[in-house]
């Protein structure tokens, strides 16, 4: 039921995973983090039209999985679309995923994993 | 017999029936209680949602502003700034802290950001020139950043008090449809098996009376025999001291009594 304090006490960071301008503009206004040195583990994520999806899916495990200092983790739409299923399945509370717009791709609520829960359960 | 449905495995007692209709009003309470907590959550949930929707779309807005203003930076700075940002970003400026919320003895976490002072890992960047549209950049973004968190927030406790509505609705519907109807069918036979023994009982006693009232009948008639044979003997030994010769009349009598 409610999760007990220590499971989220020490999520301190913030972690994206986008393209490079919206990782780019959070990284500007302070969230980017990189752990100390021996495995060097930055909390984001740069994504092109190169980057593959195993390499998508293997940062969104390290985000949501591996590391526990994490609270929130932006994901843009887009790259959430690429990695669609894995988004769906995802429904632990911590760390929360939030589904952010992109500068090339308007935000479109009908994609939005948790939106579309809300809109399953109020029966639209 | 009422006992051939779902029930408890109880034997039939008057404590028992105590007990069955004890946790029958619990059930009870217990269904009152947690039907009201579902529905304080209940309401509380649509709130969350209708905010989350508002926040949603505001974050659209919110982010396509900061994007512009990246943009901004990017012509002003007159190249990409992405790389140097990402191989300068060390520490992280803007974090966030938990706190807890109650509501009907559910606690909602809800993130809380703060920035730390003191490290900044973007002193150079833009220090050829942009240097304004970048700080401009820095501080739309943060303000995004603090939408968002507030919108993580929110969509936290959507998560948890989803978990937590659908576990007490399959306790109260768990109360209502199982345990109460299991109860009440205890109840009916624990009832129809006492009624039983009390018939039971009614007619053992009608019987033990019936033969009661037979062998005191016998046990008098005994008696009276005994006293009219006894009475007998003396007639005839006040017969025999006066003499033998009513001794027919006498047993004429004594049929005549019986």
């Amino acid at each position: 039921m409610a999760a007990p304090s220590s499971a989220y006490k020490d999520r301190q960071f913030l972690a994206v995973i986008g393209d490079e301008d919206s990782v780019t503009g959070l990284l500007l206004a302070g969230i980017g983090h990189v752990t100390a040195p021996p495995d060097n583990q930055k909390n984001f994520l740069v994504v092109d039209s190169k980057t593959d999806n195993a390499a998508i899916e293997e940062a969104f495990e390290r985000f949501t999985t591996e590391r526990k200092d994490i609270g929130i983790l932006l994901i843009n739409q887009h790259i959430a679309e690429r990695i669609r299923h894995r988004v769906d399945s995802y429904t632990a509370a911590f760390p929360a995923l939030l589904e952010i717009p992109s500068k090339d791709h308007p935000y479109d609520p009908e994609k939005d994993s948790v939106l579309r829960r809300v809109r399953r359960l109020f029966g639209e | 017999m009422s006992g051939a449905g779902n029930r408890e495995a109880v034997f039939p007692t008057r404590q028992s029936l105590g007990l069955m209709k004890l946790k029958l009003k619990g059930a009870q309470t217990g269904h009152d209680l947690l039907k009201r907590k579902s529905e304080a959550l209940t309401k509380r949930f649509r709130e969350i949602t209708r905010r989350i929707d508002e926040a949603k779309r505001k974050m659209g807005r919110v982010m396509q502003i900061a994007a512009f203003s990246l943009a901004e930076v990017t012509y002003a700075v007159g190249g990409d700034i992405g790389y140097q940002v990402q191989e300068s970003a060390k520490s992280a400026r803007f974090r966030v802290r938990t706190k807890q919320e109650n509501v009907s003895g559910v606690f909602l976490p809800a993130f809380e950001s703060f920035t730390t002072e003191g490290n900044n890992d973007f002193g150079l960047t833009g220090l050829g020139k942009g240097g304004q549209q970048v700080q401009k950049c820095r501080e739309t973004y943060a303000r995004a950043v603090e939408t968002l968190v507030e919108l993580a927030s929110l969509q936290t406790a959507f998560v948890i008090l989803d978990e937590v509505i659908k576990v007490v609705n399959r306790r109260v519907n768990a109360i209502e449809h199982v345990i109460i109807p299991r109860t009440e069918n205890t109840i009916k036979y624990i009832n129809s098996e006492l009624d039983e023994l009390d018939r039971e009982e009614f007619f053992r006693l009608k019987k033990v009376q019936n033969k009661k009232q037979r062998d005191t009948a016998a046990q008098d008639a005994e008696i009276i025999a005994k006293r009219k044979a006894g009475e007998q003997k003396e007639n005839d030994r006040e017969n025999e001291t006066s003499g033998g010769g009513d001794i027919l009349g006498d047993d004429e009598d004594a049929d005549v009594i019986f």
